[in-house]
């Protein structure tokens, strides 16, 4: 069973195609990195996954319950860290936790245990008093996986999680989400845009106007930056004819790593 | 059914933390029926006294009139902000965390509901104490009559503004609400003056406020302030808020907010 299926997802703001028949899987226990620029469709997947947003199409399973049919089940297996902070600045880093946890139903016991674990694991517990307004962008981050982490998700989703923070932060920020997929065998997917959080054995999948139109192990890629700017630059490099030329080669690297093409038999057709 | 207790329990206990943390926000609430009171009500007590009506047993000074009306405005304005307050989370994010619990989205709303009415509550209390000190003094068993008139009219107005801030495309629109909705269901309400003295001035005016539904929760929560019960501002109050309610929750979906946008 995948952590994580998406089949067909197509969505449209209007008559702006945002989605167009999207397919991946991410297989349990793997980091995998969701690539693309500005306007790839990220934002409107992150909406679909958390159920923000409708399905117009297609259908997105977590663990194998389907986000239209059983969202119930579907959410408690899905913890999520959003791009822009959601958590209340005044209030403090146990304040927030503990919402979280009441949100998912925790009794408070079971909750005070589950709060205490992972501050004691983000290195958070001495701040747990502290308004969250007082912590720099990094902590805020880390308090976001905490809170994201407490009601045992086994899908983590992180939406652009180091936007604002320096580089130090950042590298930090990656570092410590790759260990608890390690350590925990959590699934992880990030989405970013920067290709330096990319690390070699990644899973990556690049997105452009949403589509999928690359997906493999990093390191397969060879040059990142090149096959990024190739893989998204059609206007610069002949619209289309690039990604078409490409794609062979790397649905090949596709089928040999976590992420599986949903449908590649389609997608062979020239 | 304890996860949904515990979901209510920590929605209210955050709005409860909210409230204690933003005080000005209380004050400000507190300051709008205040000046009402204690200006313009003291003003008018003069020239205006109010014949033998139904709730009371006597002639009542002007500013004895007013308190029902003015608690309710607290209502109205809380009721109001709170859908300022949706739209806000809504486009902040925060409305995202509320979202991703697995328990259901029409329990969450609903329970947002009850805890933006409960909160509402202190300050209407907070509001009558005062009153109280002014020397306006309904019977004590009247302010425990008044509860649950209170919290019914609290989670009406709630989910009117619920409703409301659905239709709400961003935060700019909402100056809107304020001119479209709550001045004219304050002003066209029994709040500042009895229907009978519009129906002197102007019958039109007279029906416009009788089927005004802030006015029918105006009069339940004075009657229940004066120990008496008025069934039918009851049943349109406790229909209306299942209704709007219902609508509110139905028409609820941060999708139609984006998509409205993007058009």
């Amino acid at each position: 069973m995948n952590a994580l299926e998406v089949s067909g997802v197509g969505f449209a703001y209007g008559a702006r195609q945002a989605l167009n028949d999207l397919a991946f899987a991410l297989a349990p226990g793997r980091f995998a990195a969701l690539l693309g620029p500005n306007g790839a469709g990220k934002s409107t997947l992150i909406a679909l996954l958390t159920r923000l947003f409708e399905l117009q199409q297609g259908d997105i399973q977590i663990f194998g319950h389907s986000l239209a049919r059983e969202p119930r089940q579907a959410l408690r297996q899905l913890g999520v860290v959003f791009q822009q902070s959601t958590l209340d600045l005044d209030l403090s880093v146990q304040q927030n936790l503990a919402y979280h946890a009441a949100l998912h139903g925790m009794p408070r016991r079971q909750a005070q245990a589950r709060i205490d674990e992972e501050l004691l694991r983000q290195d958070l517990a001495e701040r747990r008093h502290d308004k969250v307004r007082t912590l720099n962008g990094g902590h805020r981050r880390r308090v976001e996986i905490a809170r994201a982490l407490l009601h045992q998700p086994r899908l983590l989703l992180l939406d652009e999680a180091s936007a604002g923070l320096d580089p130090a932060s950042r590298q930090a920020l990656g570092r410590h989400v790759r260990n608890l997929c390690r350590e925990q065998g959590l699934s992880v997917l990030w989405t970013t845009h920067l290709l330096d959080e990319i690390e070699p054995a990644d899973e990556l999948l690049i997105l452009h106007r949403g589509e999928r139109v690359a997906s493999g192990k990093a390191v397969e890629f060879g040059d990142l930056a090149t096959s990024f700017a190739r893989l998204t630059g059609d206007e610069a490099l002949g619209r289309g004819h690039v990604r078409e030329a490409i794609r062979p080669n790397l649905d090949t690297q596709a089928r040999r790593s976590g992420f599986s093409r949903e449908h590649p038999a389609e997608e062979q057709q020239p | 059914m304890s996860a949904y207790w515990e979901c209510l329990r920590g929605i209210v206990l955050r709005e409860w933390l909210r409230f204690v943390l933003q005080r000005s926000r209380f004050l400000s609430a507190l300051v709008r029926p205040l000046l009402w009171l204690l200006v313009f009500a003291a003003g008018f007590r003069a020239a205006l006294g109010i014949a033998i009506i139904e709730p009371y047993d006597t002639y009542i000074t002007y500013d004895t009139y007013i308190v029902p009306g003015l608690a309710c405005m607290i209502l109205l304005f809380n009721g109001m902000q709170g859908s300022l307050a949706m739209v806000y989370d809504r486009e902040m994010g925060s409305m995202r965390v509320l979202l991703t619990s697995p328990l259901p989205r029409a329990f969450l709303l609903a329970a947002k509901l009850l805890a933006t009415a409960l909160i509402s509550l202190l300050q209407v209390y907070a509001f009558l104490a005062i009153a109280w000190v002014y020397g306006v003094q309904p019977p004590a068993w009247g302010l425990l009559a008044a509860l649950p008139a209170l919290l019914l009219v609290a989670l009406l107005l709630s989910a009117l503004g619920l409703l409301l801030s659905n239709g709400i495309r961003q935060l700019e629109n909402f100056a809107g609400v304020m001119n479209f909705v709550i001045f004219p269901m304050f002003f066209l309400s029994s709040a500042l003056y009895p229907l009978w003295k519009m129906r002197e001035s102007s019958e039109w005016l007279y029906w416009l406020c009788a089927a005004n539904p802030f006015t029918h929760a105006v009069e339940l929560v004075r009657n229940a302030l004066y120990l008496r019960l008025h069934v039918e501002a009851l049943l349109i109050c406790a229909g209306l808020t299942v209704l709007l309610t219902l609508l509110a929750v139905a028409s609820f979906n941060p999708q139609h907010a984006a998509l409205r946008k993007a058009g």
